[in-house]
């Protein structure tokens, strides 16, 4: 009541933005890079941190020339690190908008929006006897988060990358090398072409008896679960997808966004996330991939599809869809 | 008023090439919003929020004359920022593309008794489209007094300059009043109507809240200084009401601005939409602090053409908009505050009489086109 119309937090923000109770932030202390497009981003998360799981990603807000954008990324430091800071490891992709941003004009003291650190790519209770981590490119780095929070007996490794020079992590992986905690095959995809999976027979013989996560693009990970499951030992794959795998699109429709009052033509293959962006709708959103349900919105009315499974929803009192990979069936009524 | 259509020269043609000058004008700024307008944008919301608490802190000790003179000074300063500058043009939408919810017109709320969701419907819908035409847009002369010849004379308006006056130093409640559309709405019939009576809730408790803020709780935490506390918002409040009483006046009101009659938007493009808005609005020249004090409402004509564009960016749209004006050669209304106040007053009182000379018909664009 002291401080209506605002909230006495509004205040307190202005002084201690990363006090407990507030808004969940962090603050850019260290840009680190770690290859020609790669580096890794040191964040004091404020109080309210719960702390993380070896794996996990986190979706962060990230102002981009004045424009707050949502993105997950995959936590690459342990999870005891002493002074409390975390790290994220981005790899720019070409117009990646977040990603070129915190990897080239990220500044130490920028405050940047967290959210809890989630997602289930991670380590079992239970020790398994061995493991083989199977990556690819940025895919490195919720397994980088894993090799520094958690040492195993028998750990193998096979990355790609197109060169030697953009394996990140390469002088930290080499040391682990050294010192017989890791064994590791580099390919080097320029010279030595895209990893055929069958080559796993001969680069780790016993792979099938190992306990396996993988990560990295889409292709890797579809003939990765194509493979164990033949042997018939897919409950040991452990999967991580960065990219939703888009497949079906149809005709698209009229969207209201009726708490916000506008009404737009979208094309069946464009997300409503990015539907709404466009029409200027504060639209929640989160890892833009299906997987982290930051971006829940109501249906209020007619129908959407699902953009990975072409699967149709229709509105029903209670119905919430993923806006970043539904589109419009037809025309719908979305409440932001 | 004027006899003659101070735009009969332009072909419709024209008049459509205007249109997509302005449109291109608009495109630049949009493509060109960046870090360096959210950083604009959000130190001066840190700076309102600074002088707040810190005018606050001092009027804690109101009871000594130099901080009751401070303290009131900062606090009326900041209640302007608020409203003007930060509230007005966030509920305005001008801040939506950075996609912040804290600084959001569908979040956003202000130090003002009308709840911004009301306002935003009677300003940003009614005043914004139907701009100045008579018996659709309440803002000329908010439904109390006569502005404009073409208005119909009743005895009422005999006592305009009074209403006016009133109007202003409780300024906030008169566009609470006009957003819950107070006049219409008293009638019995529709004093019921369910929709009304919760908007009608929903201005009632925002008034309780802003009442017990500045006239409760601020003078009560101030102990012995209670009552010149009391009088220090209080005095806060009514130089907030004055003064963006005075700079929306000078917004449409002061003379060589134009009305227009209902039936001459009807099918109107978008062209014709921005020549509406363009003789419609006036501005209030000035030093940067004086546009800033304003929420750059001083920019009106700029700000009428393109409401959602960034406040900050006004004064750079406004030379090339100017230089349309007099490539299209059409006149450009502004001047300096006590200029436009007094013209804007003139009127006020002048209208409050019936008009002298038989009634002049306002000029009907729709047939001067044609006739064109």
């Amino acid at each position: 009541m002291v401080t209506t119309p605002l909230l006495p937090s509004d205040y307190l923000d202005l002084v201690s933005p990363l006090r407990a109770g507030a808004d969940l932030r962090g603050r850019i202390e260290a840009v680190h890079p770690e290859t020609g497009d790669a580096a890794t981003i040191v964040i004091r998360p404020g109080r309210g941190w719960r702390g993380h799981t070896a794996g996990q990603y986190v979706r962060i807000g990230v102002d981009v020339d004045g424009v707050r954008l949502w993105r997950a990324y995959s936590l690459t430091s342990p999870t005891n690190r002493q002074d409390g800071r975390v790290t994220i490891t981005v790899k720019a992709i070409p117009d990646g908008k977040v990603s070129n941003h915190l990897v080239r004009r990220a500044k130490p003291g920028t405050l940047i929006q967290l959210d809890q650190p989630t997602g289930d790519f991670v380590l079992p209770q239970a020790k398994p006897a061995k493991v083989l981590y199977l990556t690819a490119g940025s895919g490195i780095t919720p397994v980088m988060g894993m090799l520094r929070d958690t040492e195993f007996d028998d750990i193998v490794m096979v990355h790609s990358a197109p060169q030697p020079q953009d394996v990140i992590f390469r002088n930290e992986l080499h040391d682990l090398v050294a010192d017989k905690k890791l064994r590791l095959t580099e390919v080097h995809t320029d010279t030595d072409g895209m990893l055929d999976i069958a080559r796993l027979d001969e680069l780790v013989p016993d792979w099938a008896e190992r306990e396996t996560w993988a990560c990295g693009p889409a292709g890797l990970l579809d003939a990765a679960e194509e493979h164990w499951t033949e042997h018939g030992v897919q409950e040991r794959l452990h999967t991580e997808r960065f990219r939703p795998s888009i497949v079906v699109a149809g005709d698209g429709g009229e969207v209201t966004f009726s708490a916000t009052g506008k009404t737009v033509h979208a094309d069946g293959a464009t997300p409503l996330l990015d539907v709404g962006e466009e029409a200027g709708v504060l639209m929640p959103s989160g890892c833009r991939m299906g997987i982290c349900f930051g971006c829940v919105t109501p249906l209020k009315a007619g129908a959407v599809r699902d953009l990975r499974t072409g699967e149709i929803t229709e509105a029903e009192p209670g119905v919430l869809i993923q806006t970043c990979v539904s589109a419009a069936a037809g025309p719908c009524d979305i409440e932001r | 008023m004027t006899a003659i259509d101070p735009t009969a020269h332009l072909t419709a043609e024209q008049i459509e090439e205007l249109g997509r000058e302005l449109d291109a004008i608009r495109d630049e700024v949009i493509a060109g919003r960046g870090e360096k307008d959210a950083a604009y944008i959000r130190k001066v919301i840190s700076a309102q929020r600074k002088l707040e608490l810190v005018s606050r802190g001092v009027l804690l000790f109101s009871i000594f004359p130099p901080a009751w003179l401070l303290g009131t000074a900062g606090l009326s300063v900041a209640k302007i920022m608020d409203n003007m500058e930060i509230g007005h043009n966030v509920l305005h939408g001008q801040w939506d593309w950075m996609r912040d919810p804290k600084i959001h017109s569908t979040t956003w709320e202000w130090d003002h008794v009308s709840p911004s969701e009301q306002w935003k419907h009677s300003h940003n819908e009614l005043h914004h489209t139907y701009t100045n035409v008579i018996g659709k847009d309440n803002d000329l002369g908010y439904g109390i007094m006569r502005v404009d010849e073409d208005q119909k004379w009743h005895p009422f308006h005999l006592g305009q300059p009074l209403w006016n006056f009133i109007n202003a130093c409780f300024f906030e409640y008169g566009i609470a009043a006009y957003d819950l559309e107070l006049g219409k709405n008293l009638h019995k019939r529709r004093r019921k109507n369910p929709e009304f009576r919760a908007r009608a809730k929903a201005v009632g408790r925002k008034i309780r809240k802003q009442v017990l803020k500045d006239y409760v709780i601020h003078p009560l935490l101030s102990g012995p200084s209670f009552l010149t506390t009391l009088a220090a918002t209080f005095t806060a409040n009514l130089v907030r009401n004055i003064w963006s009483h005075s700079v929306i006046m000078c917004g449409h009101f002061p003379e060589g601005v134009q009305v227009f009659e209902r039936r001459s938007i009807k099918g109107e493009t978008r062209g014709q939409w921005y020549l509406r808005q363009m003789m419609g609005s006036a501005n209030i020249s000035g030093s940067k602090a004086m546009h800033f004090m304003t929420g750059n409402l001083s920019h009106q004509i700029e700000h009428h053409l393109f409401p959602d564009l960034p406040s900050n960016r006004y004064a750079e749209v406004a030379v090339k908009v100017r230089a349309l004006f007099e490539k299209y050669e059409l006149e450009y209304v502004t001047g300096p505050l006590p200029k436009q106040v007094f013209s804007a007053w003139r009127k006020v009182f002048r209208l409050s009489l019936p008009n002298k000379k038989p009634k002049v018909k306002t000029p009907d664009r729709e047939q001067e086109l044609v006739a064109a």
